[in-house]
């Protein structure tokens, strides 16, 4: 563990020293990136698209890595602010913690976009994540086909959480646009697979002759696979989740999970770049613009992971 | 004399009454829900209920011995994390599943032990030296975990979690086996009698003889124990270790013990209570998924429960006054 952090000390110290000596001054060909963490593939993703996008536009992109600490990144963003940057570009470590911060950019009139996770507070001039709504739909429309017809339960998230609301959402459209398939049960596992496990038997018994399941993020999924495999139905139920975790990639490998959604970090990280050039050049922007996600399935499984 | 008597008398047979009351809402509750969804009353369903009431009754009656000395123990969910994680890591490094399953029981019983600590050589309030460890206990689990699951476990080891004896779940027999025994320790041992002394009053307990010091540290251990126990079920039942395992579990278990009846001011109160406390919870739970309840309305009507119990408790207070 101590070697680790020195590692991580180590690292950060270096990129600091990098940053340094590279991006010496602002100026209007410069963006700040401010992320949350590069301890975590799904940054490191979004990183990339961003670069690339950022290289395509001929800007300059600072990328600084807040290691899930917000007092590092909030003084990040203070040199950035420092540096006079055209915008910033902030992945918060918290959405709350992250608006001081917003807010200092705010006064001096650098403006600011978020990707990923948003902002509770300060002014924002876009926000960039993935469209849950159109995952979950598409997850839906993948359910119902698999199915075929008969009825289907929901295992929800976090009762009025953005991305709960936002996939039961996409899924109730992709339910309501037909009628051979129904949803008999919709019941709350807050997330967690060990709820996903004791929710999915309680529907199990409650309504014995379901053949599909949309569980709103993988560890529920995973949770519900467990509770069809325990009731002896394995194989007999569709499953499908949401987030593509290496976990739930594993599960859609050994045919115990039918499908779940990937979200497109290099895309979210273009988009935010993109938006920083419209900034830029004056264009007016999206206050919201959803990124596109896509279904993983055995077919292109191999792909993610 | 004999109007006296009759008074007395009508006071017990109320007092019971409130006494029971707990089983009579247990049963009451049942028979609800056996008329209201057909699959209730199946023995299948009633199992599944068993088994999903196992692990917050494991730390539910960990959480009695405590609450019965007028303590409170906040930090169960992180210690279930904890000993999962202790677990888990060690049989995916390829320690055999018995010796992982001995290290997770064992870093839990020492956290529990370290919160007995807290609590009498420094004297911190339970509530403030259990929420610093519900704090580090979660920490030490995210740093050791690196704040991945631990999966493809011993599946010997999965039995604990998934395997059962005849119709019985192995987590249901554990269950069993640990209120029969904390109801023998609490029933029929110096130190169960000690547990109620100290949670009457500790200074009474302390000029009687009793080691007030040595029962405390007795209760967190027990509850550290207990937690790592139900940790590591839970680990076997997911056959996974999953660093945000317990999220919340201490509220669950503080409530399947006031639910039960057992009174937070401490030396009053019983493990069976805190059984039918954690199968109200788990019938309630279960209840409600069978019935698609509006997921909305689910934490109102468990709150609700745990209101009207907890009502009881205070009125039972009001009239006995033992």
């Amino acid at each position: 563990m101590n070697a680790r952090k020195l590692v991580a000390i180590l690292a950060a110290s270096t990129l600091l020293i990098a940053a340094c000596s590279t991006g010496g001054g602002g100026g209007s060909k410069t963006i700040g990136l401010a992320l949350s963490t590069l301890n975590n593939p799904f940054f490191v993703a979004l990183r990339d698209g961003a670069q690339a996008k950022a290289t395509e536009l001929g800007l300059t992109l600072q990328v600084a890595d807040g290691q899930d600490n917000l007092a590092t990144q909030i003084s990040q963003i203070e040199d950035f602010i420092t540096k006079k940057v055209a915008v910033i570009i902030i992945n918060p470590v918290d959405s709350d913690g992250i608006v001081p911060a917003v807010q200092k950019a705010n006064d001096a009139k650098i403006p600011v976009v978020t990707v990923d996770r948003a902002a509770n507070g300060g002014t924002v001039a876009s926000h960039t994540a993935s469209d849950n709504v159109a995952g979950a739909k598409m997850a839906g429309e993948f359910l119902i086909k698999q199915v075929g017809s008969g009825t289907v339960v929901q295992l929800e998230g976090i009762a009025g959480t953005s991305a709960a609301r936002d996939r039961g959402t996409g899924f109730k459209q992709a339910i309501d646009a037909q009628t051979a398939v129904t949803l008999v049960a919709s019941q709350t596992a807050d997330f967690a697979r060990d709820k996903g496990l004791n929710v999915m038997q309680n529907l199990l018994q409650a309504n014995p002759d379901i053949k599909g399941v949309f569980a709103q993020n993988d560890e529920m999924a995973l949770g519900a696979v467990q509770a069809i495999d325990a009731a002896g139905k394995s194989g007999q139920i569709v499953v499908v989740g949401f987030d593509a975790i290496p976990d739930a990639l594993a599960a859609i490998e050994q045919g115990k999970m039918a499908a779940t959604v990937a979200q497109q970090p290099k895309v979210m990280g273009q988009t935010g770049v993109q938006i920083a050039k419209d900034i830029i050049d004056g264009k007016t922007v999206q206050a919201s613009v959803p990124v596109e996600v896509t279904l993983v399935t055995k077919e292109n499984v191999a792909q993610f992971k | 004399m004999n109007l006296a008597r009759l008074g007395s008398l009508r006071a017990v047979s109320v007092r019971s009454l409130i006494d029971y009351g707990i089983y009579i809402a247990f049963v009451l509750l049942c028979l609800a829900l056996a008329v209201a969804s057909p699959v209730f009353a199946t023995p299948e369903n009633l199992f599944n209920v068993a088994l999903q009431s196992s692990i917050n009754a494991l730390l539910a009656f960990g959480m009695t011995f405590v609450i019965l000395t007028a303590g409170i123990d906040l930090s169960v969910g992180s210690l279930v994390a904890v000993a999962g994680a202790v677990g888990g890591g060690l049989m995916v490094s390829g320690v055999a599943w018995p010796v992982a399953l001995l290290a997770g029981l064992i870093a839990g019983t020492l956290l529990g032990f370290a919160n007995g600590v807290a609590v009498t050589a420094f004297r911190i309030p339970p509530f403030i030296a259990t929420l610093a460890m519900l704090s580090i206990g979660r920490g030490l689990t995210q740093l050791y975990t690196g704040g991945r699951p631990f999966t493809g476990l011993d599946p010997t080891f999965n039995q604990l979690g998934q395997g059962s004896v005849g119709p019985i779940p192995i987590p249901v027999l554990v269950m069993l086996v640990t209120v029969g025994i904390s109801w023998l320790v609490l029933r029929h041992t110096v130190f169960g009698r000690n547990v109620y002394a100290v949670g009457s009053n500790p200074e009474a307990a302390r000029l009687a003889g009793v080691r007030v010091t040595r029962v405390l540290l007795g209760v967190y251990t027990i509850s550290g124990f207990l937690s790592a126990l139900g940790g590591l079920v839970l680990t076997a039942r997911l056959s996974s270790a999953q660093p945000t395992a317990g999220l919340g579990f201490e509220l669950d278990a503080i409530a399947a013990v006031v639910v039960g009846g057992t009174s937070l001011a401490g030396g009053e109160g019983s493990i069976l209570r805190t059984l039918i406390g954690a199968l109200i919870i788990g019938v309630l739970n279960n209840g409600l998924n069978l019935l698609n309840v509006d997921p909305f309305i689910q934490p109102v009507v468990k709150g609700a429960v745990i209101l009207i119990a907890v009502g009881l408790d205070r009125l039972k207070t009001r009239t006995g006054g033992s």
